[in-house]
């Protein structure tokens, strides 16, 4: 029977009904009593230099309030970079400057070169047609491999060429691993690209900056997966304010992706621009505004080759990747390809030996940063297509191939050749659920019930690990972190037993406001409803690091519980002083304090009244009141993993795929909603199955942007969707956080891309087309049938 | 938006006189123009909405039994109300999404000749007439390529005239993003022969695939449609080659064929 109550329950999202019936409070829903509102001219080139601006008959135009240029923020701080990278010789990571408005140059479509503030959106819009801008275009520099050649134009002058980082990882590896690839009975290789994406949250970037000139306090509003992040590193770097003259707020933000991590220029310039014209200052971003401004994900070009022994044991993997960082490093870029991508390339997997070799290159294309899976999807698809491979090369089952090379049970904690220690896992259990749930032993009748009516019918298997929870503060900034990944929880007991849990992560679509009070509900013995979550507003909750890379539960959740712990050792001491008990026959359970052994109570709301009304209360030992603060820093990172399949029809007419079959079996540890787990699950797999066949942000050799809206961007709609098998009882919970969990928002992005591309090869092979070996995703109607010919 | 004056006169004569004002532009369903007008990509000096026009509007048979639509005439109405013509009816139901086939009409995607829509397949292959305020036209003349017409300029769309087939159907077989059709192959076949229409293909819009209307015409069948035209002067881009788009071609005016027979 299914628990109505606390951990494992499946209460609906209470943040729904605000959601679903237009009761929230969006950041563009925020208006500021006298707010103006700023449009961005942006650059319609790819690269070019700015020989000089005329902003005179735009300023005399009808409501302009002020017109910005990049001279405004001489001597104002740039966007700053959250991670350095030091590369395999030692030498640390080219960091160009990044202004708020180009200062001398446009290095991408969409590069803001002015800002118009004026009374109306409309009144902005047509001051910017006046502006005249001299721009002298210059040779774009679009591909990666033409970024690195010798005398290429580069995207800053300033730096010594195109080229980031050069990283290798272990680099203390590479020579036993280019024996290994030499000795090896079979090495298979295979070159692919892992697409370049646009998150597409539904709600477009907004910002509202204000500035109260009686205090000089500046607060912005902003579409903001951590606000605290964006105060610190706005605050500090760009506009030197201290933070306690800072507020930022994030109120309910309609998906963020990973997107909305990043410190943007816009945020930037709403908060100058409201104290330059003590006014404030409003921001919304159109749709194509977006394709052109919001860091985009992927764009690696990749080679990898796995070694095999002659009985099939995996021996060694090399990969070497050209990752795009695009025209400036946004927040977390270098991070992506290097410690959140190498570090994976074990997979669920024995390899013994690993080399990547990551180059972050330049171009002049919108900046890539972390996008749902951020680096580890590149890791997977990677890892999981030359499995798949070899599988074929060899002739062996690609799941007996997987099985054989997984990493045992009693073989945990296990650590990596690439400097991770998985904790738990059992990837057995969940290929094992994987066959199960997706009926693989029905496949091929279902094959032949496909040729029937004409179609091709191929069947995709892969595994999948990540790396969430993210992560050990001490480790990270080992790595290059200029941040800790801590997360912290207030706990505050109202007098009358209810309670508020001010959190430091951020929800935006996660369902904390949920899921966070049945963690509460549980360890006290109360009702969900008692408890309400506060999230998104740096002037009401604790220092927190945001949400992202899975880690609210497993982090947030995770400070949320020590707090609690803290308060309900506190009522415990109230409870043995209300009972004239010795503290620990103190036991709380459904919402009462009993003696052990006795009849003995004291319900919650007695006590936590007690706190509050101190007539009868050991004032002596403890303080009155209950609110209690915690920062938890996690141990290490989670490691969830699972086993995917999916079974796709071809139409050998038209190349068309239409996926008939998906099912994911993933081990997320503890649970404790399964339908928002399941939901998730889900969400993450459309946009994982988006990439592999649908979404496709792309560039010309010009540098003009050609998927700049929904008529060449295509989004998954339901259509292009199955319905999907999906389980997670498989649970080998987390070792190292107080709820054994270990984070589910990625593993769908993560873990379906290469079940979708093995499907289509195995389709086409059943189809005789037995030369297709590989097909870059989109898996679009017309690549496939390219592939063909 | 920049801003424009708004007329919505109620009769032809109403709307051909606005239509004469410097940079007026006529609205159909708003669709195409409005979008266009939001990015500043247009900027009429008037609009002059076509929709209240009730002359223009609604679905009846003519007397030598052609289907006759009204020009203001939105695609779910056609959808619902063209049953005489089910293979019109169906295309007209998988137009874009419901707010576009609720506001979307037959004369405004017509007049705009968007190489991609669906309607001037339709009309192509089923040979119907254009009927304007000041004339009528053949679609075989009405097409001039790419978003270009016979229309002049303030010449309004009253009505089109479809013939009605013994078989026909259209095959859509759409672009993943914007769903307009990458390619849309629209075959009817009637007493003196089988006209074949293409759409999303060719560079210069809609056109006439005659191969396949004389084969077709000899045997209705699928195994009689020729092999896909050449490559030249198709659309390439983002979504699919030249040479994927003849492909395209031959195989989903195969697939009408069989849909049809």
């Amino acid at each position: 029977m299914p628990k109505d109550h606390g951990i494992g329950a499946a209460p609906k999202r209470r943040e729904d009904v605000r959601f679903l019936t237009g009761a929230g409070n969006y950041t563009d829903d925020i208006n500021v009593r006298g707010q103006a509102y700023v449009y961005f001219l942006r650059s319609d080139v790819a690269h070019g230099r700015i020989n000089g601006i005329d902003t005179g008959a735009a300023a005399a135009m009808p409501g302009v309030v002020r017109i910005f240029t990049g001279a405004d923020f001489e001597g104002v701080g740039g966007m700053p970079c959250g991670w350095q990278v030091t590369d395999r010789h030692g030498e640390v990571m080219q960091e160009p400057a990044h202004p708020i408005l180009a200062q001398g140059k446009v290095r991408h479509v969409g590069d803001p070169i002015a800002a118009i503030v004026a009374d109306t959106l409309e009144q902005a819009r047509d001051a910017a047609e006046a502006i005249e801008v001299d721009m002298e275009e210059l040779p774009a520099v679009i591909d990666m491999k033409a970024a690195l050649a010798d005398g290429s134009t580069k995207v800053h002058d300033d730096l010594t060429s195109n080229l980031c980082y050069d990283w290798g990882f272990v680099e203390e590896n590479r020579d036993a691993v280019d024996q290994a690839i030499k000795d090896a009975a079979h090495v298979t290789t295979l070159e692919l690209v892992n697409n370049r994406l646009v998150a597409n949250p539904m709600e477009p970037r907004v910002a509202v900056g204000d500035y109260n000139r009686g205090t000089d306090d500046s607060t912005l509003y902003t579409t903001s997966q951590n606000p605290h992040v964006i105060r610190l590193l706005m605050g500090a770097f760009v506009l030197g304010i201290p933070e306690h003259k800072l507020r930022v707020v994030a109120p309910d933000v309609g998906g963020g992706f990973g997107t909305k991590i990043f410190h943007y220029a816009e945020e930037a310039f709403c908060t100058f621009a409201a104290k330059a014209c003590n006014r404030p200052v409003k921001w919304t971003a159109s749709r194509t505004e977006a394709f052109m401004s919001d860091a985009h994900g992927r764009d690696h070009v990749t080679k990898i080759e796995l070694a095999l022994d002659a009985d099939n044991n995996f021996t060694a993997v090399r990969t070497e990747t050209h990752a795009n960082m695009g025209a400036y490093l946004s927040t977390f870029a270098p991070s992506v390809p290097t410690w959140l991508h190498g570090t994976l390339m074990a997979g669920n997997y024995r390899t013994p030996l690993i080399y990547v070799n990551v180059k972050a290159v330049f171009t002049n294309t919108v900046p890539v940063d972390a996008y749902r899976g951020a680096g580890r999807p590149e890791a997977t698809f990677q890892l999981e297509r030359v499995i798949d491979k070899a599988a074929r090369e060899l002739g062996v089952d690609p799941i007996a191939l997987r099985r054989q090379n997984f990493i045992q049970p009693d073989q945990f904690p296990y650590a990596t050749p690439v400097a991770v220690e998985y904790d738990t896992g059992d990837y057995d259990a969940t290929m094992n659920k994987l066959e199960e749930i997706a009926d693989l032993s029905g496949f091929a009748a279902r094959r032949a019930a496909s040729e029937a009516k004409g179609k091709w019918r191929g069947l995709g298997v892969n595994c999948y690990i990540e790396a969430c929870g993210i992560a050990p503060s001490n480790l990270v900034g080992q790595l290059g972190a200029r941040a800790g990944l801590y997360e912290s929880a207030t706990v505050r007991v109202n007098a009358t037993g209810g309670l508020v849990v001010m959190t430091g992560s951020h929800s935006h679509g996660q369902g904390h406001e949920t899921t966070f009070p049945q963690v509460i509900a549980e360890m006290i013995g109360i009702d969900e409803s008692m408890v309400e979550i506060v999230h998104g507003d740096t002037a009401n909750t604790p220092m927190g690091m945001g949400t992202y890379g899975s880690r609210s539960i497993a982090v947030g959740g995770s400070a949320m519980v020590r707090a609690a712990e803290k308060i309900i050792n506190k009522t415990k001491k109230i409870a043995a002083h209300l009972l004239e008990a010795s503290e620990a026959d103190i036991e709380l359970k459904d919402g009462n304090f009993t003696v052990a052994g006795t009849d003995k109570s004291v319900d919650w709301g007695s006590v936590c009244l007690a706190a509050y009304v101190p007539h009868n209360y050991p004032l002596e030992d403890i303080e009155p009141g209950l609110e209690e603060t915690a920062f938890y820093d996690p141990a290490n990172f989670t490691y969830p993993a699972g086993a995917y399949s999916c079974e796709v029809e071809v139409d050998p007419e038209t190349g068309k795929v239409t996926i008939e079959r998906f099912a994911a079996a993933d081990d997320f540890g503890n649970v404790i909603n399964p339908m928002i787990v399941e939901g998730q699950v889900h969400g993450g797999l459309a946009q994982g199955i988006g990439q592999a066949l649908l979404e496709n942000c792309a560039y010309d050799e010009t540098g003009q942007l050609l998927s700049a809206s929904y008529m060449d961007y295509a989004m998954p709609r339901a259509d292009d969707l199955p319905f999907y098998s999906v389980d997670h009882s498989c649970q080998t919970p987390c070792t190292h956080n107080p709820l054994g969990v270990k984070g589910c928002g990625e593993a769908g992005a993560i873990g379906s891309p290469p079940a979708v591309v093995n499907a289509v090869i195995d389709a086409l092979h059943s189809g005789g087309k037995t030369g297709v070996l590989h097909i870059d995703m989109p898996l679009s109607p017309d690549r496939v049938w390219a592939a063909m010919q | 938006m920049y801003n424009f004056e708004f007329e919505k006169p109620s009769t032809i004569a109403d709307a051909v006189a606005a239509l004469q004002g410097d940079e007026a532009q006529a609205l159909g369903g708003g669709q195409t123009l409005l979008p266009t007008m939001k990015q500043r990509l247009a900027s009429p000096a008037t609009l002059v909405s076509l929709s209240g026009i009730s002359e223009i509007k609604g679905i009846c048979t003519g007397d030598d039994g052609a289907l006759c639509i009204g020009g203001a005439t939105t695609h779910a109405e056609v959808a619902a109300g063209a049953g005489a013509y089910p293979a019109l009816a169906d295309t007209a139901a998988h137009i874009g999404d419901p707010a576009v086939r609720n506001r979307g009409t037959i004369g405004g995607s017509l007049a705009n000749n968007d190489p991609s829509a669906c309607y001037p397949a339709a009309a192509l292959g089923s040979g119907a007439t254009i009927v304007t305020n000041a004339r009528s036209i053949a679609a075989d003349d009405y097409f001039q390529g790419m978003f270009d017409t016979a229309l002049d300029e303030g010449e309004i769309i009253t009505e089109v005239r479809f013939p009605v087939p013994e078989k026909a159907n259209y095959q859509k077989f759409v672009q993943p993003a914007s769903r307009f059709a990458l390619v849309g192959v629209f075959v009817a076949k009637y007493a003196d022969g089988v006209r074949v229409a293409v759409t999303g293909a060719s560079e210069n819009g809609v056109f006439r695939w005659t191969e396949a209307e004389a084969a077709l015409s000899a045997n209705f069948d699928a195994s009689a449609v020729p092999d896909a035209p050449a490559a030249d002067g198709m659309i390439a881009d983002l979504h699919g080659s030249s040479a994927y788009r003849a492909h395209l071609i031959k195989v989903l005016t195969a697939r009408a064929v069989e849909a049809a027979a």
